[in-house]
């Protein structure tokens, strides 16, 4: 009996199956261990649990939203204005933490030994010290710093620095914005029409296309005429001094600013290093073989060391942009509305800790999903392809 | 004569230099410049902010007047912001262990010193901390943990947490380039899971939903909780990375200890692990620097760390104002542990890197 | 302690004790407490100790005084709770909670009385599972703002920057409060109290708002009180009163009847240093003699006991250590937020009904 167990298990494949089983077995009686628990307890002490509690008015006020919302909303409406307002500081923050990161990472190579020297300091010095302090810090500069609304400095005629934000003029709402709106999605879609034609193209023929100047014509020209048949109005709202507050215009908080400040600033330290290791990943030799037939530096650019240096690149950026967005999580912390501070207030007003951490998780889970399903696709396209 | 020459040579080498460095095209030229005016205009003041016009002793309405930096500030809140709440008749606990702490840490440094020794070294002065912190025996004082904060808690919380993690790092590495599809899918689960999320909602769900998942009668300590939580955040990471060294060791070695007759253990732990720990040293410690630095996330679930005192001591309503002063005291100390933490990183790299190929 | 327990013979069992395995129990077992299977009283006496969640941050409620003893009304009504059901008030330990943990820690048993300001509304007494005890103080919440900006009624705050705590019940108020008088706000929201503050004070907000109770102890943090002035208008109902679990009835009842006896003792007359003299002990007043427990029977039909020598009694002495050691709620009143403190307020809703006010215990028999 022993021994003809002995000899099962001795069998490779019938082992690995045995310690699956297991640890199927222990998982699910962990789970099972933790799902039970909290089912009691909340069962027990009279916990409401569930998402009804989306549907139910809200009830607080939200600083700042990219969404219309009003403390009449519900939950589920507080929870989207923070999903948005996340969004909005991941696009602008990565935007421009890649645009500093890129310049910084090239100045690190100039042969102008001061910038180089200062770019290193640069990123030792931000790379080295927490986020969350860099945040605080630029938070209190720009509360601290900055006047107060009756001081405020006007950089620009209708343009105000305060420490309650920068306010800026805004066009006055009008349908036109829209006909706008759908103007830049077409002129995406025809850009993209275009690169696939101007691929071809140049299989073909052997010439390219210019187009960088074709597409940036068509990304302006059609939102123009948008603009244009809409009657181009161009009425502006223009922010005023009220008794506490600027009213009218548009207000970037000073949240919004130093947490946009800080991320970029750190994040752009790090992408800098990506930047230059990727471009220090093209041997000199592919620039000498690409001069000697002939091309013209921006070509030896756009065509020769581009293409190589953004296949070392883009993975390590990827996850870099990801940390972004996952670090704008810290807003909890001075003030702004993002997605996990809406979600925290939600926690508290109703008392759905489970349910809150869920979606919390679960936001942030599926970006980073969808991120490395689109990179996967990229990279896939992007590879070496050995002939 | 002779030495006239060598100076009129050495100002040749300096300007030609400078010519060469800084001045070789009008473009970088006229950087040069820009950057040395600005250096100078942002230098100047600093100095004259930190060193002329500040105030090192007095008290707060003296430091409003002086234009200057608040040393005096730092100076009176430098013990709570290292110490917190501790008892302050038993300071010297937490500092003894501090200086421990790091005569350890450099005496680690050398490479030579890797061994079991070391280990058991560091196992003893966890031991050892541990109780000198807590107290209750040798006639120590108890102190709760609730009290211990600042300084010696934010190292507590890294070091703990990076030592346990690494263990749990080669095992969910192993797990994800295992054959069975169970212990597979649920490392990938497990490390991308992890990896997806921000430390702050690991925290969270330790602080405010983690005791809703035991059984009623079990409470768990908060500071547990949130070191706990750290380790299985970092635990993922560690996995990535030792994960990359194990990709890296050709598969001529695991074939040659398979034709050995090695069982996977034996295969593991003689031949493939020891390379491809060898070759993630770097990348370890810059992980580790990275969760030295989140450790400061603990503040926003009111653990009392460095950070959290720092911000303690700018309230304090009889030295309101002084924040910059706090901000740049911590920036500093944060920075002296990471930068020389990255600097030898770098100096293991170049060390490994001649041994393997 | 049940893990410790749990390891330790685990080891046995393989036959594998040796010293670092047993550290390791042991460190785990100082972290990892057991509570709460039988009853939370029960369990308390285990322990010999009550954990009680505080802020920590509120002079007057509860804070650290620079010996690091926790001081303020709401830890002295966990001292009284103590003296009540161990006999000493001292017999308290204090969990320092965010808005945000508050509930969850008394949810989980981390604590096991929750006098943290919070605030009695229906929505917590159901959703998140909790009993309120009688309430503590009756407060409602109000407007900071800085004198400079001439404002003398919070109708004036149209399109002002307000800063609010995050978890708390104001932040609903404030916005309730701004729809009902059809003005603008721009609500920005902090999530620790200290960072709230400093934001007001750096001029981020025009106004800083709270329970009445926490702008005047908030007031007497900063270092010109008088440039700041606190608006007449309360705009909402905030009873703040001790919370425990669901669930547990006799551990409610002993904290419900614990602050009872506070407001009894003030209205008989009782205080800390009368309590002892003829004229209270030898009192011909039935109910005084039931509240001291000379007349025996309230302590049992709580069902509190205490050891005495091996057996245990019932505990009939259980509002007089509470009077004796910690005071009457006048006494704590006056000690820790009266008009002698910095904090300086007034009873008003906080009097004894017979004074106008709306502290009144049932018969305490």
């Amino acid at each position: 009996m022993i021994n003809t167990v002995k000899k099962w298990f001795d069998d490779n494949k019938n082992r690995s199956l045995f310690y699956q089983f297991i640890t199927i077995l222990l998982f699910i009686y962990i789970g099972h261990f933790f799902f039970s628990n909290t089912v009691t307890n909340l069962e027990k002490q009279k916990i409401a649990s569930g998402w009804g509690f989306l549907t139910k008015e809200a009830g607080f006020p939200i600083g700042e939203s990219v969404i219309e919302y009003k403390p009449a909303d519900n939950y589920g409406k507080a929870l989207s204005a923070g999903f948005f307002n996340t969004v909005k500081v991941a696009i602008i923050g990565n935007f421009l933490a890649v645009t500093l990161g890129t310049l910084i990472g090239i100045a690190r190579l100039s042969r102008n030994w001061l910038v180089s020297r200062i770019s290193l300091c640069y990123i030792e010095s931000l790379r080295n010290i927490p986020l969350l302090l860099q945040l605080f810090f630029w938070y209190t500069f720009i509360t601290d710093i900055l006047p107060i609304v009756r001081n405020a400095f006007k950089p620009l005629p209708n343009v105000f620095l305060s420490n309650r934000g920068l306010v800026i003029p805004l066009p006055k709402s009008d349908p036109a914005f829209e006909l706008v709106g759908w103007g830049f999605f077409l002129a995406l879609i025809l850009i993209l029409i275009f690169w696939k034609m101007a691929r071809k193209h140049q299989d073909k023929t052997g010439r390219s296309l210019p187009f960088i100047k074709i597409s940036l014509c068509i990304f302006i020209m059609i939102p123009l005429l948008g603009w244009l048949i809409g009657g181009a109005p161009t009425a502006m709202d223009i922010p005023k001094q009220g008794r506490f507050n600027f009213s009218g215009g548009y207000t970037v908080s000073p949240e919004f600013m130093s947490l946009v400040l800080g991320l970029v600033l750190y994040t752009a330290a790090f992408i800098a290093e990506v930047v230059r290791a990727g471009i220090l990943s093209v041997k000199k030799g592919q620039t000498e073989a690409a001069e000697s037939l002939g091309l013209k530096p921006h070509q030896v650019l756009r065509l020769v060391i581009l293409p190589q240096a953004l296949r070392v690149i883009v993975p390590p950026l990827t996850s870099q942009l990801l940390n972004l967005t996952k670090n704008s999580s810290l807003a909890v912390a001075i003030g702004y509305p993002d997605f996990v501070s809406v979600s925290n207030t939600t926690l508290n007003q109703t008392g759905q800790a489970v349910e809150c951490i869920f979606l919390i998780i679960l936001l942030y889970l599926s970006t980073s999903l969808l991120t490395s399903i689109f990179m996967n696709w990229y990279n896939k396209n992007i590879a070496l392809v050995e002939r | 004569m002779e030495e006239n020459k060598e100076e009129k040579s050495r100002i040749k080498i300096i300007l030609k230099w400078l010519k060469d460095n800084l001045f070789y095209n009008p473009l970088s030229s006229f950087i040069t410049i820009l950057i040395i005016y600005g250096i100078i205009n942002i230098l100047i003041p600093s100095y004259q902010w930190l060193f002329v016009d500040s105030l090192l002793n007095g008290d707060a309405e003296a430091c409003r007047k002086v234009e200057g930096a608040c040393l005096a500030f730092l100076k009176e809140k430098t013990r709570y912001i290292l110490l917190g709440m501790y008892p302050q008749d038993e300071h010297w606990r937490p500092v003894l262990n501090v200086f421990i702490y790091l005569a350890l840490l450099v005496f680690s440094r050398d490479r030579s010193r890797w061994g079991k020794k070391l280990l058991g070294l560091w196992f003893f002065f966890g031991v050892f901390s541990f109780f000198l912190m807590r107290g209750g025996i040798f006639g120590l004082e108890f102190v709760e943990t609730d009290k211990w904060s600042g300084l010696p808690l934010t190292l507590m919380l890294a070091t703990v947490a990076i030592t346990v993690s690494y263990p749990l790092g080669i095992l969910l590495a192993l797990g994800r380039r295992s054959k069975m599809g169970v212990v597979r899918l649920l490392s990938i689960g497990y490390i991308e899971l992890i990896r997806g999320v921000p430390l702050i909602s690991i925290l969270f769900m330790s602080s405010v939903m983690f005791p809703l998942f035991l059984p009623k009668g079990i409470v768990i300590n908060k500071l547990l909780r949130a070191q706990v939580a750290i380790i299985m955040f970092i635990s993922a990471y560690m996995a990535e990375v030792i994960r990359g060294g194990l990709q890296a060791i050709p598969n001529g070695q695991y074939e040659a200890s398979d034709s050995l007759g090695l069982n996977y253990f034996q295969k593991m732990r003689l031949v493939i692990l020891p390379q491809a720990l060898k070759i993630v040293i770097p990348p370890t410690v810059n992980t580790s620097i990275s969760m030295f630095k989140d450790t400061s996330l603990v503040m926003i679930i009111a653990l009392q760390d460095m950070m959290y005192t720092a911000k303690g001591a700018m309230s304090d309503p009889h030295w309101l104002g002084f924040s910059v002063e706090a901000y740049i005291f911590m920036a500093v100390l944060y920075f002296c542990f990471c930068f020389s933490l990255g600097k030898y990183s770098r100096r293991l790299e170049k060390e490994l890197d001649t041994g393997l190929a | 302690m049940k893990i410790v327990l749990n390891l330790e013979t685990v080891n046995m069992e393989q036959d594998l004790i040796n010293s670092k395995t047993l550290r390791i129990a042991a460190i785990v077992g100082s972290f990892v407490c057991s509570s709460a299977f039988s009853g939370t009283i029960d369990d308390i006496k285990k322990k010999g100790y009550i954990q009680c969640g505080v802020s920590g941050q509120v002079p007057g409620f509860s804070s650290p005084d620079s010996k690091g003893v926790m001081k303020g009304l709401d830890a002295d009504t966990c001292r009284a709770v103590a003296a009540a059901v161990l006999g000493d008030s001292k017999k308290v330990k204090f969990t320092q909670l965010s808005a945000q943990q508050r509930f969850t820690a008394l949810q989980s048993g981390e604590i096991d009385i929750l006098a943290r300001n919070t605030t009695h509304t229906l929505s917590r007494d159901t959703a998140l599972g909790l009993n309120f005890a009688p309430i503590t103080f009756y407060d409602g919440q109000g407007f900071m703002v800085r004198k400079k900006d001439g404002i003398k009624s919070g109708k004036e705050l149209d399109g002002a920057a307000v800063c609010v705590q995050q978890g708390t019940t104001t932040e609903r108020n404030i916005s309730d409060y701004f729809r009902k008088n059809g003005m603008k706000m721009k609500a920005v929201i902090f999530e620790s109290r200290d960072e709230t503050l400093k934001a007001y004070l750096s001029k981020r907000c025009d106004v800083y708002t709270t329970d009445a109770s926490g702008l005047a102890s908030e007031r007497t943090k900063l270092k010109d009180p008088q440039n700041h002035v606190i608006l007449p208008e309360r705009i909402s109902k905030e009873p703040l009163g001790p919370a425990v679990r669901h669930g547990d009835d006799q551990w409610f009842d002993a904290v419900k009847f614990t602050i009872y006896a506070l407001f009894a003792a003030e209205e008989m007359g009782i205080t800390a240093a009368n309590i002892d003299s003829d004229a209270i002990q030898k009192s011909t007043d039935p109910n005084v003699q039931k509240l001291i427990g000379n007349t025996v029977g309230n302590g049992k039909s709580l069902g509190l006991t205490l050891k005495e020598g091996k057996k245990e009694v019932s505990n009939e002495k259980w509002a007089y250590n509470a009077i004796k050691q910690v005071g009457n709620y006048a006494e704590i009143y006056e000690r820790n937020v009266g008009p002698n403190t910095p904090l300086r307020l007034d009873r008003g809703l906080n009097a004894l009904y017979t004074n106008g006010g709306l502290m009144y215990a049932p018969p305490i028999k």
